[in-house]
């Protein structure tokens, strides 16, 4: 088993992240997606992570969610361990119980939106919280039509998803994830399976989000200009590791590496 | 004797055969949908025990005669000290034959449910038991209802073998008025109808407004 001794068993002090990735490792069967990767997100920050296919930003987020299990180092989550836990006085993998405690803090909205097909809009957003967080039925369609209010989606809230566009799955897929109350959002490229015309819906709740909640959020995105406009930091990836950070306005303005000047004048051409 | 006399004469036994028929297929059925959903989800179980025995058990009545498996519940299992009834020997011999082939089905369907769903419910920090039945085996049921259709209709078909133990079910009837009778024809000839009737116009419709009832659940239709 890996030697933990150098992790910490709780992150403490007031600048604690709320969102820290220690060392973690990532890899398929011989391919390394992700190499020791150290990255802390602050409470109430929005990072977006950008770069090419492959170069692991999908995982960072799979991993958070623990979708994915690591191969080596730790997260932590508002400074507790997530992917390990405490046993006597030694660091251990998780266990199924322990991920579910500590996956409540942790939001996922996905590419392909995964509504559940079965349910209506109201009961995608009703089914974590009556049947995880233990609310009644009259709480949680209360907290459900509230969050489709915010994204717009009030109106729909007896349909069945497939009734609903892209842009309003996605909607949904967002109350969905809030009525679980997480500290953290996590959006995985929650636009790119979306027709141009509807992409700015789902754009517009994630910027009421940033505006009106104190959210932590992570995005993996292509969507250059919305991540600029948004961000609090960008963090470009290559090859499995953080080739780039910075504010927006650095990162894209004057950005110093040169795989980052390559991959942005691509993007640039495409558009 | 012209065959209305004929029909005249037996319908009293032809009904209650019909009818046995009809409760051996139904207890039949229950219990093969029982049995396939609990090994089919034992054989997905991680734990190696639990899978292992789901595929000896789907082994065994898949791999082996129904009619051989009936002689050994009703005349080999009493020897054990397990005496059922011949009533109860045909439909638990029916149901734990046909389990073998739901069981897959089950496992199928389960499997046909895309990724992004169980991620879904595992994002919403579902238990894994919560995120099956509410999640998972739903649409999974959608999935496998066609391929239910079919079975259905075998698991009815393979009712008529439980005459062999004499219950006395249609099939049962109709040899008994043909050894009084000698009218062959006509005797089969009429269950071989009875048995179309209820596959044809009675289990197949059924199963079709099931799968129109289970899509407009899931918003499709």
């Amino acid at each position: 088993m890996e030697d933990m001794s150098g992790f910490p068993q709780e992150i403490t002090g007031k600048d604690k992240p709320m969102v820290s990735f220690r060392k973690v490792r990532k890899a398929y069967g011989s391919l390394l997606v992700l190499d020791d990767l150290d990255l802390d997100v602050s409470a109430g920050e929005m990072v977006s992570i950008i770069g090419p296919s492959g170069s692991g930003k999908t995982t960072v987020l799979r991993m958070l969610m623990t979708l994915e299990e690591i191969n080596g180092g730790a997260i932590y989550v508002d400074g507790k361990p997530l992917t390990h836990m405490i046993q006597g006085d030694k660091l251990v993998p998780a266990s199924e119980k322990h991920l579910r405690n500590r996956r409540s803090d942790i939001g996922m909205c996905f590419q392909h939106f995964n509504l559940f097909p079965h349910m209506t809009a109201i009961q995608n957003c009703m089914e974590g919280p009556v049947q995880v967080l233990g609310l009644s039925k009259e709480e949680a369609r209360d907290r459900g039509e509230e969050l489709l209010e915010l994204v717009g989606m009030a109106d729909k809230r007896d349909q069945h998803p497939s009734r609903l566009s892209g842009g309003q799955q996605q909607r949904v897929a967002i109350a969905r994830a809030l009525a679980m109350r997480p500290k953290v959002m996590l959006f995985d490229e929650v636009t790119s399976a979306l027709d141009p015309e509807v992409i700015g819906e789902v754009t517009n709740v994630i910027r009421k989000l940033v505006a009106e909640h104190n959210l932590t959020m992570l995005m993996v995105t292509h969507q250059m200009g919305f991540a600029r406009d948004i961000s609090d930091r960008v963090c470009f990836f290559y090859d499995g590791k953080i080739e780039e950070q910075g504010p927006p306005v650095e990162l894209f303005g004057n950005p110093q590496r040169e795989r980052t000047q390559q991959f942005l004048s691509a993007v640039k051409e495409a558009v | 004797m012209s065959l209305i006399e004929f029909l005249g004469e037996y319908w009293r036994l032809l009904m209650s055969g019909t009818g046995i028929t009809v409760v051996q297929f139904l207890l039949g059925a229950i219990l093969t949908v029982g049995l396939a959903l609990l090994f089919g989800l034992m054989k997905m179980s991680s734990n190696r025990l639990i899978k292992n025995s789901s595929v000896v058990y789907i082994e065994v009545f898949r791999g082996t005669s129904l009619l051989v498996q009936l002689y050994w519940i009703f005349f080999v299992l009493p020897l054990f000290g397990i005496t059922l009834e011949k009533f109860t020997a045909g439909w638990v011999a029916i149901g734990l034959n046909a389990g073998a082939y739901g069981a897959e089905l089950v496992r199928g369907g389960i499997m046909a449910v895309p990724k992004g769903q169980w991620e879904a419910a595992t994002a919403i920090n579902m238990s894994a038991a919560r995120r099956m039945w509410r999640i998972i085996l739903p649409q999974a049921l959608v999935n496998m209802l066609p391929a239910w259709g079919n079975l259905m209709v075998e698991i009815l078909k393979g009712t008529a073998l439980v005459s062999l133990i004499s219950v006395t079910d249609l099939m049962f009837q109709a040899k008994q008025i043909n050894a009084s009778t000698y009218m062959s024809a006509q005797i089969f000839g009429t269950a071989l109808i009875i048995y179309y009737i209820l596959a044809r116009f009675l289990l197949t419709p059924f199963m079709r407004w099931l799968e129109g009832f289970m899509a407009r659940k899931l918003g499709r239709a």
